[in-house]
């Protein structure tokens, strides 16, 4: 192995989803040769693999938003919450027959102005972020029923339910628009110096502010984008199912966003950030629970095995556990 | 009233203690003498180890060599209950006690009288009535701890600890937070107590209070024991002496500072503040700075050094006076506004306001301009490169490589990161507090060199330092507080040590 090609191995911790994956894949090998076939029908692919990205475009998005927070040193709660609000907003704007250019920029503000209402309870009234998002993740049902009067919303409009469920160039189109999503921040964030901006601002929030940074616009931006996220994330899972339903919308997709971005490398006490970690994490999950479907484990039992990848990954990534098992590797070779 | 002349044993006797850390030697061979009925004050400048013998005393550390011994037993307190338990009892400066529960529950907490898990509240409340009666204080048990005034919660803290069959009671920095007539009421708490027959170690950065009430005093200094005195028998001027290791020596002695021409008075100044202060950190002072010039801030520990470039900088918001920059009066109300107006920070405390642990020594450098040019006027990789590899060069940066994480570099090289990150800003102004702490002997006169060469780039300086020397060798100016006042301003001839050293201790010098 070349000195590049190692320091790669032993610098990036995107290297972890990436072995968790492969890892998956070799179960998959010896127990579901079909998790690999894809096929075309009416110039569409279609397959498991597909799936994984049509399927886990909502967790990616997720994590792209959860992801700045995180590196700030924040976190939030609430997306799950906003994605149930935005789903109504846009399915009972829908139903009144605003047109959907209306509709998409209503359901951004919604995530916008979220994500700001999170971002003023962290930096200016100074409540930890757990808490002030929470407010948010427990309100935002509440809030989604009203919208939609307590009742599922059911989506018509094609050119809407196209955002799921449309094909662009033979493949799924909502991974595609959030791969696009991913490339803009990550460009927006490493042209600008907002990307150093965020890290500084999690690895030391007294420093950055003593050197003259406003951190507080910093950390409520994270929540801007985290809200924008949510929103985009609402949409698609409003379009994937035709369907808007405050009570399931985005339930528990918040903790699944968190593993995400923890299992792609990015370290929750802030900091260093890795979108493409993020984005791999992501799609472990997803491969995760498709994998579980293809063996025949029971959505029942699902969570167990799903724990249980999250935190051999995390094992993996901890400093002390690659130290000792590199002890007991060179204790096997000598003996 | 000074203890009685009749040689008793003494009700505590540390002999011999020593306590290492890793890296450093916290305590060497330290002895340490209370007599019952006495109030000794303990006196130490920064690092001198007056916490570490005052954590082997109440049984937070172990020491490594030595013995304790109290009312003439051997003790050797493990934990800081079984210390309050041998009778040693401590109030720390910040009244650790819970604030949203009554008076009585604070003072009865942990020991409450009760049978089968359930309290026996009249017995809790006549408790805490007893307690307060001791010191005389009048206030009502039931009453929530955190609506009283602080200088009440800090004796009712003292009645906690008092609660239990202390001989001997630890003060340490307990008037820091208080005001004057509340340190009064704390005297005259602690003179009952003394004529009760208690041992009371009273630790303080001021010396008003020390001569105010104490009948001796232990000066330590890096670890090792200075001396134990009579109050009454060491001048101000000695005690400072003592504390700072500076012997008072006669004119010839005395170190002359090396800048040589003073600015041109015609120039206007940089930086004027008028009456600045802030309730509790600093009287209102006044203070010019100019450019060309070093402006050196001294003063003793708690003084109030640190407080006065934190409210220049905007770090904490000042009550009173306003600042002028460049002749224009302006408002500080952030770090940010002060960057703002071309002035820079470096922070004592490196690692919680200085480094940015994790970030690389690039990162790190360019990250001030970065913050004072916005988000969106990134500066390039480029300029980032060029700028690293001239501070790198220009103040002798020993990293491996611009691209280390600012954790791996030792403490010196961290504070040169910090000081390229200023300087990168092209600042007219740079606050330096203690640049030179914890930092080897050859960085340290590498910084002083800098200090120089800033100065005559035409800078201002704000040079804070607790090694007094520094301060004398590299100002061109000093302004000297002492418990948290300007009290006196020296310039061009003015400057020596033994002039400073009298300002510093509030003495007038002997002629």
């Amino acid at each position: 192995m070349s000195g590049a090609q190692k320091s790669f191995w032993k610098k990036s911790p995107a290297v972890w989803p990436l072995a968790g994956l492969g890892l998956l894949a070799v179960v998959n090998l010896i127990f579901s040769k079909n998790f690999f076939a894809i096929s075309k029908l009416d110039g569409h692919y279609f397959g498991p693999i597909i799936d994984v990205f049509k399927e886990g475009s909502i967790c990616m998005v997720l994590a792209l938003g959860m992801t700045l927070v995180i590196a700030t040193g924040g976190i939030d709660l609430s997306v799950g919450s906003v994605m149930a609000i935005v789903g109504a907003v846009a399915a009972t704007m829908l139903q009144n027959g605003h047109p959907l250019p209306v509709v998409l920029a209503a359901s951004l503000g919604v995530g916008f102005f979220c994500g700001l209402v999170n971002g003023l309870l962290v930096c200016w009234a100074r409540i930890q972020p757990i808490v002030a998002t929470l407010v948010l993740m427990v309100a935002g049902r509440g809030i989604a029923q009203v919208i939609s009067n307590g009742q599922q919303v059911q989506i018509f409009n094609k050119d809407f339910i196209f955002l799921g469920n449309g094909f662009l160039g033979g493949l799924p189109f909502s991974p595609i628009l959030v791969s696009i999503l991913y490339l803009l921040v990550w460009l927006g964030l490493r042209r600008s110096a907002v990307g150093l901006f965020i890290e500084a601002t999690g690895d030391n929030e007294t420093a950055s502010r003593f050197a003259g940074l406003a951190t507080s616009r910093v950390r409520c931006l994270a929540y801007i984008v985290s809200g924008l996220c949510a929103a985009v994330a609402g949409l698609l899972a409003a379009s994937f199912i035709s369907d808007a339903d405050p009570l399931t919308a985005g339930q528990n997709l918040e903790l699944d966003a968190i593993f995400a971005v923890v299992i792609g490398g990015t370290a929750l006490s802030g900091g260093r950030f890795i979108l493409l970690g993020s984005f791999l994490g992501a799609i472990l999950l997803q491969t995760l629970t498709i994998t579980m479907n293809f063996v025949g484990v029971s959505s029942a039992v699902a969570p167990v095995p799903k724990a249980v990848l999250i935190i051999v990954v995390c094992l993996l990534q901890s400093e002390t556990t690659r130290r000792w098992l590199g002890g007991l590797w060179k204790k096997g070779a000598s003996a | 009233m000074p203890a009685a002349e009749t040689p008793r044993p003494p009700l505590l006797a540390l002999r011999g203690i020593g306590k290492k850390f890793p890296g450093v030697t916290a305590l060497a061979g330290v002895d340490f003498t209370v007599r019952a009925g006495e109030i000794h004050a303990l006196l130490g400048e920064n690092g001198a180890g007056k916490s570490t013998l005052i954590k082997v005393l109440t049984g937070v550390y172990a020491p490594d060599s030595g013995e304790v011994s109290l009312a003439g037993q051997m003790i050797r307190p493990a934990s800081p209950r079984d210390a309050e338990n041998l009778g040693i009892s401590t109030v720390y400066q910040e009244v650790n006690l819970i604030p949203t529960l009554s008076v009585a529950e604070n003072i009865g907490l942990g020991r409450q009288a009760g049978r089968f898990g359930f309290l026996n509240w009249s017995a809790l409340r006549r408790h805490a009535r007893a307690a307060l009666a001791r010191l005389e204080i009048d206030c009502d048990v039931d009453a929530e701890l955190g609506t009283l005034p602080l200088a009440i919660q800090q004796m009712v803290a003292i009645a906690r600890a008092l609660d239990l069959q202390a001989k001997l009671l630890v003060l340490d920095e307990p008037t820091a937070s208080l005001d004057e007539k509340e340190v009064a009421e704390l005297f005259k708490v602690m003179r009952q107590l003394r004529s009760a027959g208690l041992g009371i170690v009273f630790v303080t950065h001021f010396l008003d209070q020390v001569y105010a009430v104490s009948d001796r005093l232990t000066v330590l200094r890096n670890g090792e024991l200075v001396g134990e005195f009579r109050t009454t028998e060491l001048s101000r001027l000695q005690l400072v002496s003592k504390m700072l290791g500076r012997e008072v020596v006669d004119e010839d002695g005395r170190i002359k500072n090396s800048s040589v021409n003073p600015p041109p008075a015609s120039q206007s100044p940089f930086l004027e503040a008028s009456q600045l202060g802030r309730r509790g950190a600093v009287h209102p002072l006044d203070l010019t700075l100019h450019r060309g010039e070093v402006t050196g801030l001294a003063g003793l520990l708690g003084s109030g050094r640190t407080e006065t470039a934190r409210l220049l900088f905007g770090i904490d918001q000042a009550d009173t006076g306003e600042i002028k920059v460049r002749g224009k009066s302006v408002k500080i109300n952030s770090p940010r506004a002060a960057v703002g107006q071309g002035m820079a920070f470096c922070s004592e405390d490196r690692k919680v306001e200085g480094i940015l642990p994790n970030l690389s020594v690039r990162e790190n450098i360019i990250f001030a301009l970065q913050a004072k040019r916005g988000a969106w006027r990134k500066v390039s990789r480029a300029e980032q490169e060029k700028i690293c590899s001239h501070y790198i060069q220009a103040l002798r940066i020993k990293t491996s490589s611009p691209e280390t994480p600012i954790k791996n570099l030792s403490g010196g090289n961290q504070q040169k990161v910090l000081l390229a990150r200023w300087l990168a800003t092209q600042p007219e102004l740079i606050i330096l507090d203690e640049p030179t702490r914890g930092i080897d002997i050859g960085a340290k006169a590498e910084i002083e060199q800098l200090i120089a060469k800033l100065r005559t780039d035409g800078l201002a300086v704000l040079f804070i330092s607790s090694e007094i020397e520094e301060v004398v060798r590299n100002s061109t100016r000093i302004v000297v507080l002492r418990e948290r006042r300007k009290v006196a301003e020296l310039t061009g001839t003015d400057i020596d040590l033994h002039q400073l050293l009298h300002e510093m201790a509030g003495v007038a010098k002997t002629p």
